[in-house]
């Protein structure tokens, strides 16, 4: 059985789910009760399962992860949320020197199985502090792993991985995809593994590497791409920020010759760094071309009016132009 | 200096400690006195590269811990809790372990710090160095223990310094909400490294903090065991009874510097420290013992070079065992398939 979800609904349902299904598991964060979070993510929540497992916290993100660490100290698989992955950086000791560290300082004693979900991402008007990418700063972390879904499918299938993994893994949901992207969601209790990337497209003359809405203007700017001009992009979802899969983006681009990635954070220190970085240590003489990355300009944040939001914002045109540069090289 | 009364009143058995109870505390105190001097000595001789004393703070460690139930309730210490650990079944030869880094160092295997403690099998939270953060784990686990139905309590010990953090806060305002079974105890030795604490707070009584966030606070003489054992234990029990958190501050005092690379002289006049080591929780203890007629000045002599014969073991089996294989440094940064 299937049914065409969006993002945010898929995610609902895939925690109600879970929260069904295992009572170790519960809900942490600012307004996921009452108010079912500020996306509804949560919505309905409280009335099923009661405060006790759905808590609306006190304003105070450290302390979120803090005691979401303790409770998977002791047995629960807590799934917090923080309200906007801007506002996730009070945490950021907890994440860092206390989540990622645990196992690792512990010689392998201890392991904190908690996920840790954070709307990120531009293109809603959303300024300097609704609009952050924050993968780079958690990617860079060993003992995190950093999970981006960019379809209904995948957020299934990663969130149900997520909440069984014997580690923190931080989920970071595009917000301008939660109801924007819909696609088929089977019933059937699946997993989407954390770890290996998906080629969303295949293609044989150019690899373009994105993840969250960029994939989706990536495959929109490779349909225009082949349609028009002829050329073929594979379109590779990265899907798990950390651990990267080296493999199947390498793959693809030892298949192609031509690699491009495609991310909305600042470009400088990004994911897409090290993705580029990556096929530069690998695939340099499979290469026929520059690595090219298209990325959102160093600037502090993104600003709120529209046509700054627009300049600072990659977008399929832009996406389209280069790919068909690099096509041409 | 007055004779001591043959008759010494009673503290122990309205506490409900027994004989056993206290030649075993007496026992703990000593014994983390003599790993501190020979971590101390170890240090000196460049066999220890950093060690963190805990001198001072043994009475109020070994007492507030003593109420805890081992396999039962959790241990969430900070670095200076050596007797807290020993309390919770560590040995002197883990002390070492750590302090060498050794492969069998039950904390973390030689890649912490030593005093970074931790044990699944005790109890004992995993720590770190960034202070105040295992404070909402505290509260987190005492979230786990009241949603699971359990009998059971944690208690999160943390310096004065602690208490200006924003995890501390958070924490016991989380703990305050949820009328959890924690109790937070503060040792205050008045330095944060070298941050007196008139600079630390503006008020001279840390324990008030916990009427901010809903519980009460208690502040007693850090070198007073059976004060600080009767404070615990009654903040263990009603944390069991579902009567929430307490926060008990423990006057105390830290004889050495701040660990092995700080030198207190620059902050503490030795006048100050001398005065403090007048108070020794320890003496107090062993005195108390004495006038009860549980043990004489020969038997303290004999007992500290038992324990010192086990401690100067303990360093030579720990300094002997096995380094960890540098290759280990890979592991565990994630789960292990088993």
């Amino acid at each position: 059985m299937m049914a065409e979800k969006n993002i945010v609904n898929t995610i609902h349902d895939t925690l109600w789910e879970e929260m069904k299904a295992d009572d170790r598991v519960l809900i942490l964060g600012e307004d996921v009760g009452a108010r079912g979070g500020v996306f509804r993510v949560t919505a309905g929540f409280m009335d099923e399962f009661g405060e006790q497992r759905v808590i609306d916290t006190p304003l105070a993100e450290s302390s979120i992860v803090g005691v979401a660490i303790g409770m998977a100290l002791h047995g629960l698989l807590p799934v917090a949320e923080i309200q906007f992955a801007d506002f996730i950086h009070p945490a950021f000791d907890q994440l860092v020197s206390e989540a990622a560290r645990l196992r690792y300082r512990s010689n392998g004693d201890f392991g904190v199985p908690m996920v840790v979900r954070a709307p990120w991402g531009g293109g809603v008007h959303g300024a300097l502090y609704h609009s952050q990418s924050i993968e780079g700063f958690y990617g860079h972390v060993p003992g995190l792993k950093v999970v981006i879904p960019s379809t209904p499918h995948d957020a299934k299938g990663l969130l149900r991985a997520a909440i069984r993994d014997p580690d923190p893994v931080l989920f970071l949901e595009h917000k301008k995809t939660y109801r924007l992207i819909k696609g088929e969601v089977p019933d059937d209790a699946y997993e989407v593994p954390i770890g290996p990337a998906d080629v969303k497209r295949e293609g044989q003359d150019l690899t373009c590497v994105a993840y969250g809405l960029m994939l989706h203007y990536c495959l929109e700017a490779a349909a225009k791409l082949q349609e028009e001009d002829g050329v073929s992009v594979e379109v590779v979802d990265v899907r798990t920020i950390a651990p990267l899969d080296r493999q199947t983006i390498l793959e693809s681009v030892r298949k192609t010759g031509k690699a491009m990635v495609v991310y909305e954070d600042n470009r400088t220190y990004g994911a897409g760094a090290e993705i580029v970085a990556t096929i530069a240590e690998e695939a340099m003489f499979d290469l026929d071309g520059p690595l090219v990355r298209v990325g959102g300009p160093d600037i502090p944040a993104m600003p709120f009016s529209g046509p700054l939001e627009h300049f600072y914002m990659p977008d399929a045109e832009e996406i389209h132009r280069a790919m068909k540069e690099l096509a041409a090289f | 200096m007055s004779q001591r009364v043959k008759e010494a009143a009673d503290r122990h058995s309205p506490l409900g400690l027994t004989e056993d109870d206290l030649r075993r505390m007496y026992r703990t105190m000593v014994t983390a006195r003599l790993c501190d001097e020979a971590q101390f000595r170890l240090n000196r001789q460049g066999r220890a590269p950093f060690v963190v004393p805990v001198s001072g703070h043994e009475g109020c460690q070994v007492a507030t811990a003593w109420p805890l139930t081992r396999g039962k309730d959790i241990f969430v210490p900070y670095y200076r809790d050596m007797a807290v650990c020993l309390v919770a079944g560590m040995t002197p030869k883990d002390v070492f372990l750590g302090v060498f880094g050794k492969a069998d160092d039950p904390s973390s295997g030689g890649r912490q710090m030593p005093a970074h403690w931790g044990s699944r099998r005790l109890g004992i939270i995993s720590g770190s160095s960034p202070i105040a953060t295992q404070v909402p784990h505290a509260s987190g686990i005492a979230y786990a223990m009241k949603y699971r139905g359990e009998d059971a309590v944690v208690a999160s010990w943390f310096g004065d310094g602690a208490t200006s953090e924003g995890d501390w806060h958070e924490a016991l305002n989380f703990a305050g909400i949820h009328k959890l079974p924690v109790v937070f105890v503060c040792e205050n030795n008045l330095y944060a490294i070298s941050v007196p604490l008139s600079k630390q707070a503006g008020i001279s009584e840390l324990a008030l903090r916990a009427e901010g966030y809903g519980f009460s606070g208690q502040t007693v003489d850090g070198n007073d065991a059976f004060a600080c054992y009767e404070a615990m234990k009654a903040a263990v029990d009603r944390a069991r009874d579902g009567g929430g958190p307490t926060l008990i501050e423990c006057m105390t005092y830290r004889f050495h510097p701040h660990t092995s690379d700080d030198d207190d002289r620059t902050y503490r006049t030795r006048e100050e420290v001398e005065e403090a080591k007048r108070k020794d929780a320890l003496v107090i203890f062993g005195g108390y013992l004495k006038d009860v007629g549980l043990i004489d000045d020969d038997g303290i002599e004999s007992l500290r070079a038992e324990l010192k014969a086990e401690v100067d073991a303990a360093v030579d089996e720990a300094w002997n065992a096995a380094d960890p294989d540098p290759e280990s440094a890979l592991r565990h940064v994630f789960a292990e398939e088993s």
